[in-house]
């Protein structure tokens, strides 16, 4: 029986041992040093490795991203936590036009080597600024790569990859699959690659392309709708920039339907991304619309009874889901 | 610790020459960009430098090749006496494939880190946390290297520059804060801008020493930069020597400066600091006409090569304008 962690855990290890793999890996944000982060993943860091190479910050997001493009730019890899996603909007011009446009603005002579640790997703009880999944500003922005991953596996295998990726790579891990997505993870030198989803579960009738936090709600309704007769596919990007068209397409020439599902907002996530893209290259494929199910165009409410009213959940999957095979 | 107003330094006069030489090259370099903006032959991004060289020149004589520069936009001539050559330089304005950007950017936004340039966006500010990251690496492998970081007065009233320099004086990073006060941030006088007179001032507030020097007087702002720099190789951390200054002409090209009076102008026209230092190495018997005579042309006959270099690069590859995003 392969040995098992939590999500938490799997991010944790893969920082222990790319840090001892490869001494310009350092790590910074606020308290990830003696107190072991807000969330406890940097815990033992500081021990081992010491004040440099697990710094505690300042509140100060926009050095903390800055520091971080610097000291790569003399070879090192650092691996910035923010301590909520929400709070990377205080960084965000570091991310978005200094990072994201060094390789391009310097000729392609240099690359930026940063990791954006980033806690995002609701349902903990969070309210507006610590619930929010910020992920469409970065996918949206050239120059960076996002993930996002679902599993402990996921989180350990891409957080590698992240660390070993030449570009600034936004990580995108959901406090809500902290302790409670528990699995296998990748052992020794073995990552996973960016850019490449995977079939969570196989089916014939209707494709749910979806990620993070989502991808349990997606299976649970594909458990109800099997139930129907239904065989629901459920692709799990783990990536959302670049995404993997290759795998959505090719599950959608099998099922002719997909609906995408994801926590964050409606208006300009990544559904009306991948939904255009599938009109615009595989129009002859579908068999009907592509579909969205969302947060509402709302930001988080704090009250349990107004959180589980904008969440999506699986009875919200499978009523679309219906509509998706009826037409 | 003694002011760094009356740091003791020796120059031969090669040395002392040779500072007349780079002023004159940038103020050539500055003059003829002008002149090419009016003929149509560089499109913008100019921003004038004329006025402030001695700050340029003065700082920067005397840097250690792996010493680190982050000059702002009104810079040109860090590049060049960090080594960038006149006619990479020109070519970069003229937006050419032989530019540093490769015509993706124009002006100061693109660097070269194995000179020890780091370009910055468009973003006041924005390099001083950079700065910062490249400092603390320089701190961690303990190299007595130092990072310059150049910024207005406009500027120093950005969060990034109090992050930096917060973070900096915490660290007692090999940081030395060069602030170029020319009393406008484009239109707005300082009074706008700040409720005190001396961007110096603010240092206590980090933790370390700020002073207030001429920087029309290429001497002086020699003087005070390497007493900081030696400060900084020996640990003791950053220094913020802030240069009193004019720019000649508007912020950018396109701007007719007609929100100062030209009694103002003429009254810094008259500390022009090139024929002061010239002045200077007159009384001293170490400049004539025929060695001026000699300075001068080689200067006119690198600025004319660097002309023809940029007229004769090819433009930028089509393929270059949405490549290089991400390694």
């Amino acid at each position: 029986m392969a040995r098992e962690i939590s999500y938490l855990d799997a991010i944790r290890e893969a920082l222990f041992e790319e840090m001892r793999r490869d001494d310009k890996v350092f790590v910074l944000g606020e308290d990830v040093g003696a107190y072991g982060g807000a969330f406890g993943i940097t815990k033992g860091l500081h021990d081992e490795f010491g004040e440099y190479r697990c710094l505690d910050t300042p509140i100060s997001e926009s050095c903390i991203i800055g520091v971080s493009v610097g000291a790569s730019l003399r070879g090192y890899r650092p691996v910035a936590e923010m301590q909520f996603g929400d709070f990377i909007t205080c960084g965000f011009d570091q991310i978005v036009n200094q990072a994201a446009t060094l390789r391009y603005r310097y000729g392609g002579r240099v690359s930026c080597p940063i990791v954006v640790r980033a806690p995002v997703g609701g349902n903990v009880a969070g309210g507006l600024y610590h619930s929010q999944n910020p992920e469409s500003w970065f996918v949206h922005r050239p120059g960076l790569k996002v993930v996002a991953p679902s599993t402990p596996w996921d989180a350990k295998g891409l957080l590698k990859a992240a660390i070993r990726d030449d570009n600034p790579v936004i990580y995108l891990e959901h406090k809500y699959l902290y302790r409670r997505a528990k699995g296998p993870v990748p052992e020794g030198d073995e990552i996973v690659p960016i850019g490449q989803a995977a079939v969570r579960r196989e089916g014939r009738h209707a494709t749910v392309v979806t990620y993070a936090a989502m991808v349990a709600v997606a299976l649970e309704a594909a458990d109800r709708m099997a139930g129907e007769g239904v065989e629901v596919e459920v692709i799990d990007l783990r990536t959302l920039a670049p995404w993997d068209k290759d795998a959505v397409f090719a599950s959608l020439e099998k099922t002719s339907r997909v609906l995408v599902l994801h926590e964050d907002v409606k208006t300009l996530g990544l559904g009306a991304e991948i939904a255009a893209t599938i009109m615009e290259e595989r129009f002859d494929d579908l068999d009907a619309p592509v579909l969205r199910v969302t947060y509402p165009d709302s930001h988080c409410p704090f009250s349990h009874v107004l959180e589980q009213q904008n969440l999506p959940n699986a009875d919200r999957v499978t009523e679309s889901l219906r509509r998706l095979l009826a037409y | 610790m003694p002011s760094i107003k009356r740091y003791k330094f020796k120059l031969s006069t090669e040395q002392l020459l040779e500072m007349l030489y780079w002023l004159k090259l940038i103020r050539s370099f500055d003059e003829r960009l002008s002149i090419l903006v009016r003929q149509g032959r560089v499109r913008s991004g100019v921003y004038s430098g004329i006025g402030q060289e001695a700050i340029v020149v003065g700082t920067c004589y005397g840097l250690r090749p792996e010493d680190y520069i982050c000059p702002l936009h009104r810079d040109l001539g860090t590049f060049l006496m960090k080594g960038v050559s006149p006619g990479v330089m020109m070519a970069q304005m003229y937006a050419k494939a032989t530019g540093l950007s490769k015509g993706r950017d124009s002006a100061l936004h693109s660097g070269v880190p194995e000179l020890g340039i780091f370009g910055n966006t468009s973003m006041l500010g924005a390099n001083t946390p950079v700065a910062a990251g490249l400092a603390l690496t320089f701190k961690v492998e303990q190299r007595d290297n130092v990072v310059l970081a150049y910024f207005g007065e406009g500027a120093s009233n950005t969060g990034d520059v109090h992050e930096a320099m917060n973070f900096a004086g915490v660290h007692k990073l090999p940081l030395v804060f060069i602030c170029e006060n020319n009393i406008y941030s484009y239109s707005v006088p300082i009074e706008k801008s700040m409720a005190i007179e001396d961007v110096a001032d603010r240092a206590g507030g980090y933790g370390f020493d700020g002073v207030s020097i001429n920087g029309n007087d290429v001497l002086a702002v020699y003087q005070s930069t390497q007493g900081a720099i030696a400060r900084a190789r020996a640990g003791d951390g950053p220094t913020l020597v802030e240069c009193k200054t004019y720019r000649w002409h508007g912020h950018s090209e396109h701007d007719k400066p007609f929100y100062r009076t030209t009694d103002e102008e003429a009254m810094w026209k008259a500390r022009d600091p090139l024929p002061t230092f010239s002045a200077y190495l007159r009384s001293q018997s170490l400049l004539n006409d025929d060695i001026m005579m000699g300075i001068e042309e080689r200067v006119r006959t690198e600025i004319d090569a660097a002309v023809k270099f940029a007229e004769d690069s090819p433009e930028p590859s089509p393929a270059d304008a949405a490549s290089d995003m991400l390694a």
